[in-house]
């Protein structure tokens, strides 16, 4: 087992450095750069230009900006912000709790949800509610985010006024209750997308599972129907849904940059669109290393977890 | 085992068991429609006694066990009659009561112990849940009392073993596991519904032999479902013979065997291969075919010889090899190899079966497809017609397989289900550019002929067919390209008896028509002895003993050969009473570290023709 983490440790720095030197790349070869937005000012002549420039250290070859880049995001200094001078570090933890509260509840809901539909639908397959939560997992697929955001803020904002329309809290209450009320629209549009997937990924492994030789086994023992579900097919059907966790953790990060866009929460997926408008290239890179280490942390969790769950596959 | 054990139940003179009487079983076809799979079936079942439901695939013996233990889904089926499980009728009884009956005084146990065990939970724990939920014993005594049920069923370190998992365990083992499961709440009856079909012949023969010891100690009754007729012979006191849904014939077992009196009894029986019915016969023998309907039968003769006298072999084998690395770390570092064919010779004369026997793991398909080139050997020769097959590559590779085709065991799997089978058969005929479209058509139609199936039968698809017209239509499409040798991977294993019997004849009959050389792999040694003209007997990737059927069947000298042929069940309930001991050998595996040297073998000619290998020690006690 340990070897095994050994391995996949040395993979997933491997694919680190790949995935920061194509960001690093597409990034600075974009059109426009940092100083875009005070070359049109009459005040900046050419000279401050190149002086800003310079003390960027923009005028070197890419190559070595990158590995300039990389050698301190090693040591820790992973460099400061073009916009306010802060440390990137702190920028991102800074926005890190409200990204990671938006992320938690929406994918409680959808686990609970998600897995409850599967099972009942498995179970009932083509009942009424199965066919109902088919075509409604069908329809909360085919819907963008962003629409469904906005529809959410016209209808329970603007229109029923139930709902605030953005942001984390009221300024200057900022009460759990006040925390939650701001918290239910962004998080059940997140949700959406992730009960729906969920469902429909549970519904097969549970298909899957009741129909397989050892349930017969379990009746032919004489055990009662609520045992053969609880003991004998969830935990074999949950086993596949480990890796549909660690896989769906990109899409959720990119939902969240989206919710957090249309509900103006300061997460850092609103951080991340911002940084990349400024052309903000230590935030933007900050945000891209430390989302690719939470997918592979993520991703490794989840193979770790199943080699832990199933016994077939525990790795010597 | 102490006879205390008795159930009061018991002591009622010998009021059958089980009363099933006039048990039909329909699936819903669609809305409003019901098909009776199993119509009118009644047999008793005695205390002690084991009956035999034998048929061949699709005649409603599974369905038969299933509705007894009423395992068949509300929604799609309907059981109607009598089932009476001493004294009480199970038909009627609420689902609640049912379940517990299920596991408690009937138990069963399946065909495939490889799926019927669930994978994430230990063994023990399985098999302690029974006896918590029946016998309302606490954990720690459920615990002991499982670890008692594992050494009954002669699984070696019974208690380090309670908390593994079934991965862990064998196929063998893993039946070990499911029976110790079923007798964990001493049930009245046993349903095993074909329990030993997916074992190997030596294992089978173990778990067989287990099955009786355990049914005298604890005087239960067993109804054992099979296609198998050598199993029923080996086992069963009285059979139920069952034919498209129908009990056809029930009698004591003896009498079935002696004088059939359904026509479709003797015709099952006659296709049966009995091993050791060829004595003194040298050359392949056809099966005789009996009606089903009238029960009149055909003569079957010793077929014509087909073997060539030519000077050259058509094939010949030399020192094939064939070793799979097993990989693993993040560099993929052979950690081991599997040494699938070890240093394998042999010739093959055009005109002549040989057969490759052994049990799974033992390297006979992959000694096949490695001679066709499927599998790149690792080292070796393979000549045929004098040609290297395994020094060529592309165009002339493909013009040297028009000589060799392949069949494989799954005729379900091996045709394209979105291709007709016209198409298919004609794919190699248009692939090779050896005929036009109109002239493959009129081969497809004399192929299909050939093959005993009909010329308008090549616009259908293969969904149409039956498992042994498949298996024909996959015949015909080997022999599109005229081949000189056809490899037969387990080409008749999957087939029932009496089609599995066809299927042999034709191929017999296609060997006298055009000369085909056959490489006949099989695990099924009864007919291996009816096929063949040489044997040659694998084990751990090697040839063990190779020479002409005749000698080798009958004057077997390696261990493994007599081990083999001892494990065959013998059709005939009269040779039953030889009892063999109980055994929990395993198959060994044939993985071996990377650094491993096969050892050097020697040989020893038995008769002419007739080698064997010299053994070891492994073998001696």
């Amino acid at each position: 087992m340990a070897r095994y983490v050994v391995n996949r440790l040395a993979q997933a720095i491997m694919l680190l450095v790949i995935v920061s030197a194509i960001g690093f790349a597409i990034l600075h070869l974009a059109p426009g750069g940092p100083l875009s937005q005070f070359a049109a000012s009459a005040q900046m002549t050419q000279e401050d230009l190149d002086r800003v420039t310079r003390q960027l250290g923009l005028d070197r070859p890419l190559p070595i900006q990158y590995l300039d880049w990389f050698g301190r995001m090693l040591k820790g200094d992973w460099g400061r912000s073009y916009r306010d001078g802060e440390a990137v570090l702190s920028v991102i933890s800074s926005h890190l709790g409200a990204t990671l509260e938006l992320m938690a509840t929406a994918t409680i809901i959808a686990v609970l949800l998600g897995c409850w539909i599967g099972i009942l639908g498995a179970l009932r397959r083509y009942s009424l509610f199965d066919t109902l939560a088919t075509v409604g997992a069908m329809i909360a697929l085919s819907i963008p985010t962003f629409w469904f955001g906005l529809v959410t803020i016209y209808v329970f904002s603007v229109k029923l006024g139930w709902l605030p329309a953005g942001n984390r809290e009221t300024v200057g209450d900022g009460s759990l209750l006040d925390l939650l009320h701001h918290l239910i629209a962004p998080a059940m549009v997140l949700a959406l997308v992730e009960t729906a997937m969920w469902g429909r990924f549970m519904r097969s492994s549970m298909l899957e599972v009741i129909n397989q030789d050892y349930i017969r086994t379990a009746r032919a023992k004489g055990m009662p129907e609520w045992r053969i579900l609880t003991v004998h097919a969830l935990r074999n059907a949950l086993l596949p849904m480990i890796t549909v966790a660690g896989l769906q953790f990109p899409t959720l990060l990119g939902g969240a940059l989206v919710a957090e866009t249309v509900f103006t929460w300061p997460g850092m997926g609103r951080l991340f669109l911002d940084s990349i408008g400024y052309r903000d290239y230590p935030v933007v890179m900050g945000i891209l290393m430390f989302s690719a280490t939470m997918v592979l942390i993520g991703s490794l969790l989840a193979d770790i977890l199943y080699a832990v769950v199933d016994p077939r596959i525990r790795v010597g | 085992m102490s006879t205390g054990a008795t159930k009061p139940e018991q002591l009622v003179a010998e009021a059958p068991v089980l009363s099933v009487s006039g048990l039909t079983t329909s699936f819903m076809l669609d809305e409003r429609r019901w098909i009776p799979v199993v119509r009118n079936v009644s047999f008793d079942l005695a205390p002690r006694e084991t009956v035999a439901i034998v048929g061949e695939s699709g005649s409603g013996k599974s369905v038969t066990a299933l509705s007894i233990m009423r395992l068949i889904p509300k929604e799609i089926g309907r059981v109607e009659g009598r089932v009476t499980l001493a004294g009480r009728d199970l038909l009627t009884l609420p689902e609640a009561s049912m379940k517990d009956i299920r596991g408690n005084d009937v138990a069963m146990i399946f065909q495939e112990p490889m799926t019927s065990l669930n994978p994430v939970l230990t063994i023990g724990f399985q098999i302690a849940e029974a006896l918590i939920q029946h016998r309302g014993l606490s954990r720690a005594a459920a615990e002991a009392e499982t670890i008692r049920l594992l050494d009954r069923v002669r699984i070696p370190a019974a208690r380090s073993r309670f908390h593994e998992h079934p991965h862990r365990f064998s196929g063998g083992m893993r039946q070990r596991v499911m029976i110790a499961m079923a007798l964990a709440c001493r049930p009245k009856l046993l349903i095993a519904d074909e329990p030993t079909t997916a074992l190997d012949v030596t294992i089978q023969a173990q778990i067989l032999e287990l099955l009786k010891e355990l049914q005298q100690e604890e005087g239960m009754s067993i109804l054992f479902i099979t296609h198998d007729m050598g199993v029923v012979a080996e086992i069963a006191d009285r059979t139920v013979v069952m034919y498209g849904g129908q009990a056809v014939e029930t009698d004591a077992t003896a009498r079935i065997f002696a004088t059939p009196s359904h026509p479709y009894t003797r015709a099952l029986l006659a296709a049966v291969p009995r091993l050791g019915s060829m004595d003194g016969c040298a050359r392949p023998m056809r099966f005789p075919i009996v009606d089903k309907v009238t029960g009149s039968s055909d003569e079957p003769a010793e077929t014509p010889d087909t073997v060539s006298t030519a000077e050259r072999p058509l094939l010949e084998v030399a020192g094939l090899t064939t070793r799979f690395p097993i990989r693993s770390g993040l560099f993929g570092k052979v950690s081991g190899r599997v040494h699938a064919v070890e240093n394998v010779s042999f010739t093959l004369r055009a005109g002549e079966t040989l057969a490759l026997v052994g049990e799974s793991g033992c390297g006979k398909s992959t000694t096949g497809r490695s001679i066709l080139k499927l599998t790149e050997p690792d080292s070796g020769t393979v000549l045929i017609d004098g040609q290297d097959v395994l020094a060529m590559n592309g165009r002339t590779l493909r013009d040297v397989r028009k000589h060799m085709q392949i069949i494989f065991q799954d005729p379900f799997a091996s045709l394209n289900p979105r291709m007709s089978v016209g198409t298919a058969i004609a794919a190699p005929l248009l692939a090779n550019g050896l005929a036009s479209a109109s002239q493959a058509r009129d081969k497809v139609a004399d192929l299909l002929v050939r093959v005993g199936l009909a010329a308008d039968m090549a616009a259908r698809f293969p969904h149409e067919f039956s498992g042994g017209q498949r298996q024909r239509i996959c015949i015909a499409r080997a022999l599109a390209l005229g081949p000189k040798l056809i490899v037969a991977d387990e080409a008749v294993s999957a087939l029932d008896v009496s089609v599995k019997a066809q299927v042999v004849n034709l191929m017999l009959d296609l060997q006298a028509g055009m000369g085909l050389a056959y490489l006949f792999i099989s695990h099924d040694i009864a007919v291996v002895e009816r096929m063949s003209h040489r044997v040659a007997v694998m084990y751990l990737g090697e040839i063990v003993e190779i020479g002409p059927r005749a000698s080798v069947f009958g004057n077997p000298q390696h261990p493994y050969t007599k081990k083999l042929m001892v494990a065959v069940p013998v059709p005939d309930p009269s040779r039953r009473g030889t009892r063999r001991d109980v055994s929990n050998d395993e198959i060994r595996s044939p993985v071996r570290a990377p650094d491993y040297q096969p050892p050097v073998r020697q040989y020893r000619e038995v008769s002419p023709g007739h080698v064997v290998q010299v053994w070891g020690e492994e073998w001696s006690g």
